[in-house]
């Protein structure tokens, strides 16, 4: 369906989201993080969470606190105003992005799929390891799991699908790969992504005032390390 | 000051109202499902509504009491007792040391709350009690309870008892009638509802919706007959929220309870209504129920609604509990 941008619109009685236009698109996802940020600084009273994905942002609110406050009004319209002032405001500022550089180990013993998926495009091992390393990926939002940055474009040349048979196990600080998306897994589970190396960074530790490794809206650069730099910093 | 897990239940966990703040990390709300159920038993004990309780399923867990205390119990009527004596939900009760709760037979519901006067000594986890069990944080050691676990209590009771008995029940009631509509429950259209063909929102508005076994705290999957898209889409992935419907590429429907994930790409063609969302929480797989459309004016004053009751209800029984 086309709608006009930025699109508002309800999603049932406790939230409200924003898209920003129908893509993966860093410069549209750019747009989702300024209001994310602006939002999150200047948060209406009655916010739950505030929820940053590709195109859309998502602002979940406690609607009986609100109602109560004045039960003439409203809780959604009164919702929509207040987004479509930090609309306006939040276009002015301009929000910087954090670089973080994360190690990668590319040995087979942990990237079950890295010779698979070479092969399938007709590149040696190591080419694709430098096609993986060469330029940084954008956190466009965190989901599935909790710490899981969904990152991207990976380069048209090693864009992969999903596997047709997921995995039951996939071990935590897994890279995978899912068409032009790469992420890493934080925790043992289940997964479908093509695995092609595996970080010593612990992606989530709840024991952690903030326990997520990344972060809607960081810049992330992957640099390859040997399987024994690997284990020395697992270990540390 | 505790009581002790004899035999655990087959999930057992500690949930408040959630926590807020952290859907953005991919860390959902989560708390309890039966949200008004754990604010009953919390007022009926006269704690804060939002105090961490015991969610309890079937079969819930035994209980030994290794400390007089003030106890309630909302939610499913999972036939309670005390040593062997029957004792109803809905009301504060006093349990005295060394005797045993457990619980037998399915009355009615699918989850049982257990508040405790004071509530529990427990570590909060980003300002929430509630067990993520995917994090591996929150409540009690970040999981469901097992036998011999001790859960410590945040006061004291002093009740002495004038008999022999093992336990007390004060003599009042909470009558949550008004808070579940049972088989009927309301819905605001999705963004995807308009897209659904004139057959399949006749089918919305008229079949009964079973739930199916493969229904838990992530999700309620529905079973009626397949709906369909005027045209499908492939849709970029959002956030989802508690209570969302999502239409399947099956035809079928799955409801997004307490513990979805934060982020999902199916189209949804509708939300639970927010007041109805504890009467579907106490809905065993098997059941049946219809869905009735609604629209946000009419959704939100029931939010209001429900939760000025449960206010009403916490200052009549903090006013006899004085």
């Amino acid at each position: 369906m086309f709608y006009p941008t930025p699109h508002i619109y309800p999603c049932g009685d406790h939230a409200i989201a924003i898209s920003f236009g129908n893509a993966i698109d860093t410069s549209i996802n750019q747009k989702v993080i300024s209001l994310f940020k602006y939002i999150s600084d200047h948060p209406p009273e009655g916010m739950c969470n505030l929820v940053p994905a590709y195109h859309t942002l998502t602002l979940i609110y406690d609607t009986a606190l609100l109602k109560k406050r004045d039960p003439s009004a409203s809780v959604y319209e009164t919702m929509r105003r207040h987004i479509e002032a930090a609309i306006e405001k939040a276009a002015a500022e301009k929000s910087p992005s954090k670089t973080i550089d994360v190690p990668v180990c590319y040995d087979t013993s942990v990237a079950p799929d890295l010779a698979s998926l070479a092969a399938l495009h007709s590149f040696s091992v190591e080419e694709t390891i430098r096609l993986h390393t060469s330029r940084p990926y954008h956190v466009y939002m965190i989901g599935f799991l909790p710490g899981f940055a969904y990152m991207g474009s990976v380069d048209e040349k090693i864009r992969t699908p999903r596997k047709g048979n997921p995995r039951t196990l996939v071990p935590a600080g897994s890279i995978g790969i899912a068409g032009e998306q790469t992420g890493i897994y934080p925790f043992d589970s289940p997964g479908g992504w093509q695995l092609i190396g595996q970080t010593p960074v612990q992606m989530f530790d709840a024991k952690k005032e903030d326990p997520c490794f990344l972060h809607p809206g960081d810049e992330v650069s992957f640099y390859a390390i040997t399987l024994n730099e690997f284990g020395k910093m697992k270990n540390a | 000051m505790s009581i002790l897990i004899i035999k655990n239940g087959v999930l057992d966990t500690l949930q408040d109202l959630g926590r807020d703040g952290y859907a953005h990390l991919g860390i959902v709300p989560g708390g309890a499902m039966d949200r008004v159920a754990l604010q009953v038993a919390n007022a009926l004990v006269g704690n804060s509504l939002s105090e961490a309780a015991i969610e309890m399923h079937v079969p819930a867990a035994e209980i030994l009491f290794e400390e007089t205390a003030m106890v309630a119990l909302a939610g499913a009527d999972l036939t309670a007792n005390v040593n062997g004596k029957e004792i109803g939900t809905l009301r504060p009760l006093i349990i005295r040391k060394d005797a045993t709760l457990s619980f037998g037979k399915i009355k009615s519901g699918a989850r049982i709350y257990l508040a405790v006067k004071g509530g529990f000594a427990l570590d909060p986890w980003l300002n929430s009690y509630s067990t993520n069990i995917r994090a591996e944080a929150g409540g009690f050691k970040g999981r469901s309870l097992q036998k011999g676990d001790r859960l410590l209590l945040k006061q004291k009771n002093d009740h002495l008892f004038a008999d022999d008995a093992f336990v007390k029940g004060l003599p009042w009631f909470a009558n949550v009638a008004e808070h579940y509509v049972k088989h009927t429950i309301r819905f605001v259209p999705g963004l995807a509802y308009e897209l659904l063909d004139t057959v399949s929102k006749k089918i919305l508005q008229t079949k009964p919706c079973t739930i199916t076994r493969e229904s838990d705290r992530m999700g309620f999957r529905l079973q009626t007959d397949a709906l369909h898209l005027k045209k499908q889409e492939e849709l970029i992935s959002t956030a989802v929220t508690r209570g969302a419907i999502q239409l399947l590429p099956n035809g079928q429907m799955i409801v997004l309870m307490a513990d979805h994930q934060s982020t999902g790409g199916y189209p949804v063609i509708g939300y639970i209504a927010g007041a109805d969302f504890s009467s579907l929480a106490q809905l065993q797989a098997g059941e049946s129920f219809l869905l009735e459309q609604t629209d946000l004016p009419c959704a939100e004053i029931a939010l209001l609604k429900q939760q000025m009751n449960l206010q009403q209800l916490q200052n009549a029984c903090n006013f006899r509990l004085k």
